[in-house]
């Protein structure tokens, strides 16, 4: 790999023009700046380090799964550090990911607008998101906290330590977070769009990031009120969900999941976008059916709220409503399901190149659809029943989250990398990287589909001796997906000095992201573009991105 | 010995292997659609690979009738596998009538259980073979959850409520107990063991006397039944001073209610069984039978699980007795 080749298309290495990056090199430039992308930035970087300490949590229990006996740790060590684990990534990782840092960072240059509508409010949301950040870990950490990151009551309310009240709140401010997050995306797609960017001429990726925020607007107020009445009960004992002060234990179980159902879609759904965004570059065409892409999305959005109570088919809820909840989790799949065969249609007859992002779009549709076939298993009652609370849920939702959620996100972050940094990424060892983590992956989670069948409860930190040799297996991947993550954090971070200058648009996409600089300027474009055709317009000769400037003519409006 | 690896593992309850026919089904449907997804993507991938930086592609003509379709296809097949789900969850839901009855208490972090006969044990349950067995569980503190892998069988067990689970063993021998909603710290120390016997074994079991430490751990005088239990306790709590045959009595006759609808002042109309037995007696004002007075006092913090379970017992024992209600 040469480190030393200028890039054709843009002689002047970067670090030495005008763009957001070289605009102002002081922290306070960093922690003071309204600029979408700068903010994205600060998200990315705090997002690592939450990943990091999810993960490193999630490697201590496994090595202490090996024996048994549990051997390694004490109880109250495995449970703390698994609420530690599901906590943080959930929280403070999977559910900010894509919309904080890849949406942040895009969304606005995708409509061919100079930031979001209200710069402000973003700023103000990673502050409140590293608050509610910081002080969950300062509970977790310090007080430890062993509820899951569930919190069912009255577990949570009456039993587990009162560090449980810190963390609880740290996820309820981060809420705060989202929404803002959310409020701006909207507002802004909906204001801001460049001339001739009409709804249909928008990237999916926007798509999905619209469906994203209307889910977060509409659910975490709820799990906000919910995680207040926790606060109440443990403060006050007010008898809202412990039995013996007059409560309804179940209650909060339902107030949980309608947040926390649709919350798989927050983290699902952005991922999706960018497969979208990969798999049409990468093919060099159009997303097949594009609009039943977009409106699936909306589909998934819109019944994702009316399916909570699959979760809780053996909690005591009426078996009339469990009729409703599995039968109508059924018809969540068939979006899903028409987006994969849109997004293998896509293929057929295309340009197909498999460079890394592309890769991972194809880990995700290798692990997603895993994810998504076990889900039956799960909505179907009769089945639910015994799988219930046992390893095979833990596999499906690491299939749907990691494998659907993280593949996605590791496949924008390259893909948009050379955008974001002006670098583009050493490319063998990130296709290297990339397959280490696919087989770690499935070697992780996939004997656990078995060990669920097989009847293995989850958050058990002793077991049955005749479940060892596959959490022996899952270990073992474990380690090996943890492997690839250190040599992509590797190689991103050596990129950013040494990488091949990146041209402007580096992978010969379409979109407006790819009409700018690399990195782009702090206003985004010099001149506002004017969108004439609609979204991945491969077949039309291109107009840009053989020319790397955005072009003065396009002045309009 | 059935290792991990098998595709199922031991069947030992009548619903065991038919809750395994339809996890197939949907392993077959899985495997074949995820496979036939695999290899067009591979297959295009590879077809279709770029051959040149210049290639252009046409842009494709998605073809709104195969979406339909596709969609309308996989519909059906998930509409069968919800029916062929929502039926055997029901089957599952109702026990048989005739279902031996054992009381379930969990707590933080072991299990206690009680046979008809009195007999209790701790953390193991002896079952006979081929008899309907329906538990009753509650929990004194938090959340478990009852689980049977090899009867396929599971509940979550709550503070404050009476859920149940009930199965037929068809195999002796013995399986894994577990509780699987995280409750604490030993969470993953609430496991036991369920024994399946001979019926002749298990009633030879029954009939020797419980372990004194058992029974002290649990309360309550070994080798009393539930429902005789329950007798003594309606005496001595002076339920049958207002509940009794007499036609003048303060309270209702309890004799023949359970299972039976009630009416309350407020004009809703209830089906008496388990949870409604212990709302009625813990906190006797939340529901008020028609045509009576609220005079009954509340026993809630008088009487404790078991005892409680105790009186239920014998107020349902009140049906088979055959006395007119
Ligand atoms: C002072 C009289 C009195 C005593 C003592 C009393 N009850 Fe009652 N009970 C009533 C009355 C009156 C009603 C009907 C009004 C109501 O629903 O509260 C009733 C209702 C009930 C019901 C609901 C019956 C139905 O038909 O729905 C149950 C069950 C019951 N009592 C059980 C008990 C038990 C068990 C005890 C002893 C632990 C007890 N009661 C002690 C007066 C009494
Ligand atoms: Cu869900
Ligand atoms: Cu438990």
């Amino acid at each position: 790999m040469t480190m030393n080749t200028v890039a054709t298309d843009n002689p002047v290495p970067a670090g030495s023009e005008k763009h957001y990056l070289t605009n102002g090199h002081t922290l306070s430039s960093w922690l003071f700046t309204v600029d979408h992308k700068r903010i994205g930035i600060l998200y990315l970087i705090s997002l690592v380090v939450f990943f990091l300490l999810g993960g490193a949590a999630a490697v201590l229990f496994r090595l202490d799964l090996m024996t048994p006996a549990g051997d390694l740790l004490r109880s109250e060590t495995y449970n703390k550090l698994f609420t530690m684990h599901g906590i943080v990534m959930i929280f403070f990782f999977l559910i900010p990911s894509i919309p904080a840092v890849l949406g942040n960072f895009l969304l606005p240059i995708m409509l061919g607008t100079r930031d979001v509508a209200f710069p402000k409010l973003n700023l103000l949301s990673w502050y409140v998101f590293m608050a509610g950040g910081l002080l969950a870990l300062f509970a977790i950490v310090f007080g430890g906290v062993d509820s899951g990151w569930t919190f069912y009551t009255p577990y949570s309310t009456m039993y587990a330590n009162s560090n449980v009240i810190l963390a609880v709140c740290g996820a309820f401010i981060a809420g705060f977070s989202s929404i803002m997050t959310a409020l701006n995306f909207v507002v802004t797609i909906h204001k801001m769009r460049a001339p001739g960017l009409t709804w249909f001429r928008l990237p999916l990726f926007v798509w999905a990031m619209y469906a994203t925020s209307l889910v977060v607007l509409l659910g975490t107020p709820v799990v906000a009120i919910t995680l207040v009445m926790i606060f109440v009960e443990r403060l006050l004992h007010f008898g809202i969900f412990d039995p013996a002060l007059g409560g309804d234990p179940v209650l909060f179980q339902h107030l949980f999941w309608f947040y926390s159902h649709p919350a798989v879609y927050i983290m699902i759904l952005p991922s999706m976008g960018v497969v979208s965004e990969l798999i049409s570059a990468f093919s060099r065409r159009r997303i097949y059916g594009y609009k039943f892409v977009a409106y699936s999305s909306l589909a998934i959005a819109v019944i994702g709220f009316f399916v909570w109570g699959h979760h809780m088919f053996v909690s005591s809820q009426s078996v009339y409503a469990g009729l409703i909840f599995s039968f109508l989790t059924f018809f969540v799949a068939v979006p899903t399901a028409i987006k994969i065969l849109n997004w293998t249609m896509t293929l057929y007859k295309g340009s197909v190149s498999l460079q890394a992002p592309m890769l991972y779009a194809f880990g995700f549709l290798g692990l997603f659809t895993i994810g998504g076939m076990t889900g039956l298993f799960l909505s179907t009652m009769a089945t639910d029943i015994h799988l219930h609370d046992t390893y095979f849920v833990v596999a499906h939702f690491h299939y749907v989250m990691v494998g659907g959620g993280v593949m996605g996100f590791l496949g924008g972050l390259h893909f948009w990398w050379p955008k974001m940094t002006g670098r583009m990424y050493p490319e063998g060892w990130a296709i290297f990287a990339a397959i280490v983590i696919f087989v770690g992956f499935n070697l992780t989670f996939f004997p656990q589909f078995q060990l669920g069948y097989h009847g293995m409860p989850r958050r058990y930190h002793e077991y049955a001796s005749q479940f060892q040799i596959l959490h022996v297996m899952s270990t073992a991947g474990a380690s090996i997906l943890g492997f690839g993550y250190l040599i992509m954090t590797g190689y991103l971070i050596w990129s950013l000095k040494f990488g091949k200058v990146a041209g402007s648009n580096p992978w010969g996409a379409r979109g407006l992201e790819w009409e700018t600089t690399s990195p782009p300027p702090t206003e985004n474009f010099l001149v506002t573009p004017v969108v004439k055709h609609e979204a991945y317009a491969y077949d039309v000769p291109s107009e840009t991105s053989d020319v790397q400037e955005p072009r003065p003519e396009q002045h309009n409006v | 010995m059935n290792s991990v690896f098998n595709l199922f593992p031991e069947q030992a309850s009548s619903i065991s292997s038919e809750i395994d026919l339809l996890y197939l089904f949907i392993l077959i449907v899985s495997v074949v659609f995820t496979l036939l997804a695999a290899f067009l993507v591979i297959f295009f991938a590879v077809k279709y690979r770029r051959r040149s930086e210049d290639d252009r592609p046409e842009p494709p003509h998605a073809d709104s009738k195969l979406e339909i379709a596709a969609g309308a296809f996989l519909l059906v097949l998930l509409m069968g596998m919800f029916f062929w789900g929502a039926k055997l969850y029901f089957k599952g839901n109702r026990p048989p009538s005739d279902a031996m009855e054992v009381l379930v208490t969990g707590k933080q972090w072991m299990w206690k259980l009680q046979h008809p006969n009195g007999k209790r044990e701790i953390n193991t349950l002896h079952v006979p073979l081929g008899v309907p067995v329906k538990l009753t569980m509650t929990s004194e503190d938090v959340i478990h959850s009852f689980f049977i892998p090899a009867f396929r069988v599971k509940n979550d067990v709550l503070p404050g409520r009476y859920t149940q689970v009930w199965f037929e063993p068809v195999k002796a021998g013995r399986y894994d107990l577990f509780c699987t909603e995280y409750c604490g710290n030993e969470h993953s120390r609430m496991v036991g063991w369920v024994e399946v016997m001979e019926p002749a074994d298990y009633e030879r079991w029954l009939s020797i006397g419980t372990t004194a430490a058992a029974s002290t751990a649990a309360g309550g005088g070994p080798g009393e039944s539930p429902v005789d239990a329950g007798a003594r306790l309606f005496a001595e709590l002076g339920c049958v001073t207002c509940h009794n045959q007499n036609s003048g009595a303060l309270g209702p006759n309890l004799t023949g209610v359970f299972g039976r609808e009630e009416t309350m002042t407020d004009g809703s109309v209830v089906t008496v069984d388990e949870n409604y037995l212990r709302e009625s007696i813990l906190n006797s004002q939340a529901k008020i039978v028609a045509g009576y007075a609220p005079i009954m006092p509340v026993f809630k913090g008088l009487i404790n699980e078991d005892q409680l379970a105790q009186i239920i017992a014998y107020i349902k024992s009140l049906n088979d007795n055959g006395t007119d209600g």
